[in-house]
């Protein structure tokens, strides 16, 4: 395990610099508030709509609020609705799947016939009826959308169960008399292990994506918190009179997204390499 | 295959009226009603305007007459805009969202056909590492922020194309471009992957040593073969563009229907809201059957899977 994610990290020069991006927005998001001497709240009025300087670091918006703060409130915001909405369907699509998988048969053709009849539904349109018709709680937002973005995890996992039921090495550790809870927990687990990071790692774009469109709509987060879609909303308002307003949230929505994109799909390639190697 | 193809219809309406049915009861168990304006109309006359628009009787009995109307194609009048009915405001915005809908699909077919073929014909080479990163950028950028971009630099200060408004095929180069691009980089993603692995397969080592052209192994021995994982990514791909319509329409000034959906949602516009969906799922359901159709005819193994 251990020499493979060295050799995961020497594949290609683009995983280091995909990794070390998301480090350092990770870290911004933790410390940038503590870091920076404004408040996200605090309106400077010395200084509105001022471009990037040495004490406001990436400008201020319309009503002199400090963007570096802003930016990294909202990247709480963005990688909170990532965590939560993954977690969604994490907790929804694996036990769906699973069971899927483990019962065959007329019971697993029509739960996939379910999945693949929700897979052609327009999730992100159905998210925005039930935050327009329910209010706007962030909570509410989080969980619509993992409970729509279970699907291809459902199916993973389906696949991989079918995979295992049937496998030479699971009976064998069944004729030896193996535990159950020890089938699972050496063979079982981590052979479903990779697929599901590799999903997670793909998933998270998607949802910080789709948080970003629905705030762009005015129907997410509401001020005076704020997430990357806000601000990248507030800032093509304002893209002609002050542009950084929309470059540095765009940035790092757009850095966050291609950083889990590659790492992801760089993730896959290794794991399909490992199994065409075994 | 006429049983295939039947059993996948039957499939669809089955769908359809699942949808309609659980967004008629979402809308009305929301809180909030069409009358709540900003200026309380008094008790009698709402409750008047209730019982001319059927609002006051009983649920299940309000559902079985909009689905009796619906039959009759009826969508219902609209609760905010004035003097319209749901239909004649989707007969006037329908034809702008579908042209923006195939100009986006077509653009991001195009695009993606041919960046996924040229990369996966040499997986790990210069033109493959260019073209992919170029990909990734892609759907890195959100069309939240590339469509303000594009109406910035090529509407505003070069002015190549026009704004907003649906009068000419000039507008709807960038709202198609703007939606199909993000498409257009999935598509070259699946498509490399296709490719890629087709090239590998044995009939095309075959085809290569009978001595056939390139162009045409690539056209008729790889494509098909590699295109169908891409058919299976078409239906998801439906829904995200009409999706990104919404938000399209809104910033390219596009008088399509994709904009009624979050102002009616938001109106308590029932029927509107319902004619939208309607619409919406009638587009990605037959769509969708027309690629399961297509599948069938490509592939005979899943004909026989699934019948």
């Amino acid at each position: 395990m251990k020499r493979s994610s060295e050799q995961f990290f020497k594949s290609s020069p683009l995983v280091i610099v995909a990794a070390a991006l998301l480090l350092l927005m990770i870290t911004g998001a933790v410390l940038g508030p503590v870091l920076s001497p404004w408040d996200g709240e605090a309106m400077d009025f010395e200084a509105l709509e001022a471009p990037p300087s040495l004490s406001h670091w990436f400008g201020t918006d319309l009503v002199g609020r400090d963007l570096f703060v802003r930016t990294m409130q909202g990247a709480r915001v963005s990688f909170l609705v990532a965590f939560i909405a993954v977690t969604v369907s994490l907790a929804i699509g694996i036990p769906w799947g699973a069971a899927a998988g483990l019962a065959g048969g007329r019971v697993d053709q029509l739960m996939m016939r379910i999945v693949d009849g929700l897979y052609c539904l327009p999730g992100i349109l159905i998210v925005i009826l039930l935050v327009v018709l329910f209010g706007r709680n962030p909570y509410l937002l989080f969980a619509a959308l993992g409970a729509i973005s279970w699907l291809t995890i459902a199916r993973i996992v389906r696949g991989q169960t079918l995979r295992l039921r049937n496998a030479p090495f699971i009976e064998a550790a069944r004729a030896m008399g193996l535990s159950t809870p020890y089938i699972l927990r050496k063979h079982v687990i981590p052979n479903v292990i990779g697929p599901v990071i590799v999903y997670t790692t793909l998933a998270i774009p998607a949802v910080i994506l789709a948080e970003s469109f629905i705030s762009f709509l005015g129907l997410g987060i509401a001020e005076p918190q704020t997430s990357w879609g806000v601000l990248v909303s507030d800032g093509t308002a304002a893209m002609e009179s002050s542009p950084w307003m929309l470059l540095f949230p765009a940035l790092c929505l757009g850095i966050t997204v291609w950083s889990f994109n590659t790492l992801g799909d760089r993730l896959r390639d290794h794991l399909d390499r490992r199994e065409h190697i075994n | 295959m006429t049983r295939y193809i039947l059993k996948r219809l039957l499939f669809a309406l089955v769908t359809l009226f699942v949808i309609i049915t659980v967004v008629f009861f979402l809308l009305r168990l929301a809180p909030g009603g069409p009358f709540d304006g900003e200026r309380r109309l008094p008790p009698e006359i709402e409750a008047n305007l209730k019982a001319a628009y059927n609002l006051d009787a009983p649920l299940l009995l309000q559902y079985g007459r909009f689905m009796v109307n619906l039959a009759q194609g009826d969508l219902g009048p609209s609760f905010t805009q004035k003097d319209f009915d749901v239909n004649a405001l989707i007969r006037a915005g329908l034809p702008v969202s579908l042209m923006l809908g195939l100009g986006a699909l077509v653009c991001a077919l195009l695009l993606g056909l041919s960046i996924g073929i040229v990369a996966g014909l040499k997986p790990g080479g210069l033109l493959d590492t260019l073209l992919m990163a170029v990909s990734n950028l892609n759907i890195a950028v959100p069309t939240i922020v590339a469509a303000p971009l594009m109406v910035l630099l090529f509407s505003v200060t070069l002015s190549w194309f026009p704004g907003g408004g649906a009068d000419t095929w000039w507008h709807f180069v960038l709202p198609a471009l703007a939606l199909g691009l993000p498409l257009s980089a999935e598509i070259a993603r699946i498509m490399r992957g296709g490719i890629a692995e087709t090239s590998l397969e044995p009939f095309v080592k075959t085809a290569k040593a009978k001595g056939l052209k390139s162009p045409r192994i690539v056209f008729l021995h790889l494509l098909p073969a590699a295109s169908i994982p891409l058919l299976s990514f078409l239906g998801p791909a439906m829904a995200g563009l009409l999706t990104g319509s919404v938000v399209a329409e809104q910033i390219f000034d596009l008088p399509g229907i994709g904009r009624y959906y979050v102002q009616g949602a938001l109106n308590r516009d029932y029927t509107l809201v319902m004619g939208v969906t309607i619409v919406y799922s009638f587009a990605i359901l037959s769509f969708n059957l027309l690629v399961d159709v297509a599948y069938g005819l490509i592939d005979p193994r899943i004909r026989v899977a699934q019948t």
